[in-house]
């Protein structure tokens, strides 16, 4: 169980000085134990050091924000846009939808392509879990959850597993079979159980490991094999809605965002979190740019005329475009590094839950509350060559 | 009596929490102190350095010719 820590009392003899008195419910290393109230006192003044009281510390951290926030603006010498300001404009976009595809009964929630380029994932209000062959439209599998509300979906690398969760509070993780009559409900594998909604899950570099993100406030890797949980990542003061890996293959982080305004950074070897950032206000909606070895917010990706906050974002392949997917039912393409908005795709009738470029980066998906999923591609202009040719 | 020992008992307790979790927050602030930056002008360079770089083999900013396009819209085909 991957759980934030709270204090809650009941009455019986204490784990570590056996004496019979009211407990409190704590967690030691992510094991439950109860302790007595004076062994809690105990192990928490064990921590301080000489002379560390609640008021030198909450000096000693009011000091440390402040000198964190002037390291931070020293480096500060340039704007993103100002060093991208000689380079070309990019080239008037040709993105179309050229797939829509229909067969969710409610509001599609999340997506996910398979390493395959063409099959992908999508789960929905209504409960479903279905895979689809993009090219074709065909639906390969589908699958019934037993709750509705799947929030989160994923597609295994290898591609022969989907996970999926949402408000049953649990990730699970079916092997997807050839036989198109086998009953995929029936292997159901759960691999991880929060105590709140399950918001986002992906697989790591393997099938054999699952990172998610819960309502709890925490991220939590598992192994899928024996459901056990490997690490867990507390820090976060409330609900946390995604979560994203870093893309080297010998990478250790992930990202993770939450309803406390703040994206960290994990390390997900120790649980570390490594790097915060807090600039999100809650009532701009706007895309922010942080780079991480600068450790600043270096770009915003806002215009007044948009008034409807972003669900989901994802680059593409080179990283020069970012798609977001609005509220207002569009999705917005912005130029990265100059910082302007270069097109829009229009198309959903309601709004966009998930974004995603495909992993070779030549289509991208979105997923949205009108029941579909859209499919679009960039078209190449092989006429250009024609009227070269013919001057 | 019972009551008014009740009370300090529970404000002792969230005097501990407070300490512990106030604890946590000043180490996480030294260890984010502790971080390597460097300058946006640098990381900015390097930003726009890669992109330029994978802007070629970027489909959605080139484009993909239609023959090879999987996702053209399907022509119909008709017996002659």
């Amino acid at each position: 169980m991957c759980d934030q820590t709270f204090m809650a009392i009941t009455f019986g003899p204490c784990d570590n000085c056996s004496t019979t008195s009211p407990l409190m419910n704590i967690y030691i290393k992510n094991e439950p134990t109860n302790y007595c109230s004076f062994c809690v006192e105990m192990m928490a003044c064990q921590g301080l050091l000489k002379g560390e009281t609640l008021a030198s510390l909450k000096n000693e951290s009011e000091s440390l924000k402040k000198k964190l926030e002037e390291e931070r603006a020293k480096l500060h010498d340039v704007e993103l846009h100002q060093v991208a300001e000689k380079i070309e404009v990019v080239s008037a976009l040709s993105i179309k939808t050229r797939r829509v595809l229909k067969g969710h009964g409610n509001k599609v929630l999340c997506m996910d392509w398979c390493k395959d380029k063409r099959r992908l994932v999508s789960s929905s209000q209504d409960g479903k879990v279905i895979v689809w062959d993009g090219f074709t439209l065909n639906k390969e599998h589908a699958v019934p959850m037993p709750c509705t509300w799947v929030m989160a979906c994923a597609y295994a690398p290898s591609g022969c597993a989907i996970a999926c969760g949402g408000l049953d509070n649990k990730c699970s993780v079916y092997p997807l079979s050839l036989d198109k009559n086998e009953n995929l409900a029936a292997k159901k594998k759960s691999v991880a159980m929060h105590t709140n909604y399950l918001s986002g899950c992906t697989f790591t570099n393997s099938d054999m490991q699952i990172l998610t993100s819960s309502g709890d406030g925490t991220c939590a890797l598992w192994d899928v094999e024996s459901g056990q949980l490997l690490q867990s990542f507390h820090g976060h003061t409330a609900d946390v809605l995604s979560l994203d890996l870093a893309p080297s293959e010998t990478g250790n982080t992930f990202v993770s965002g939450g309803c406390d305004k703040k994206a960290n950074v994990w390390d997900m070897r120790s649980g570390q979190n490594v790097q915060s950032f807090e600039t999100h206000e809650s009532d701009i909606n706007c895309c922010r740019l942080y780079d991480l070895r600068a450790d600043r917010e270096v770009a915003v990706y806002q215009k007044d005329s948009i008034i409807f906050g972003v669900s989901s974002l994802d680059f593409s392949l080179s990283g020069r475009l970012l798609f977001g997917g609005y509220n207002d039912y569009t999705i917005n393409i912005w130029d990265v590094l100059k910082g302007n908005r270069v097109s829009m795709l229009f198309g959903h009738e309601n709004r966009v839950s998930t974004v995603k470029v495909s992993p070779d980066g030549t289509s991208v998906c979105s997923a949205s509350w009108d029941n579909t999923l859209r499919v679009s591609r960039a078209l190449g202009m092989p006429w250009l060559l024609v009227l070269y040719s013919l001057t | 009596m019972p009551s008014s020992f009740f009370f300090f008992f529970f404000a002792k307790m969230s005097g501990s929490s407070n300490l512990v979790a106030m604890k946590k927050v000043v180490q996480q602030l030294r260890f984010e102190a502790s971080i390597n930056r460097v300058k946006v002008s640098q990381a900015a360079a390097d930003l726009q350095q890669f992109c330029m770089q994978n802007a070629l083999q970027d489909p959605l900013l080139t484009g993909v010719s239609s023959s090879t396009n999987p996702f053209r819209p399907q022509k119909v085909c008709s017996f002659l």
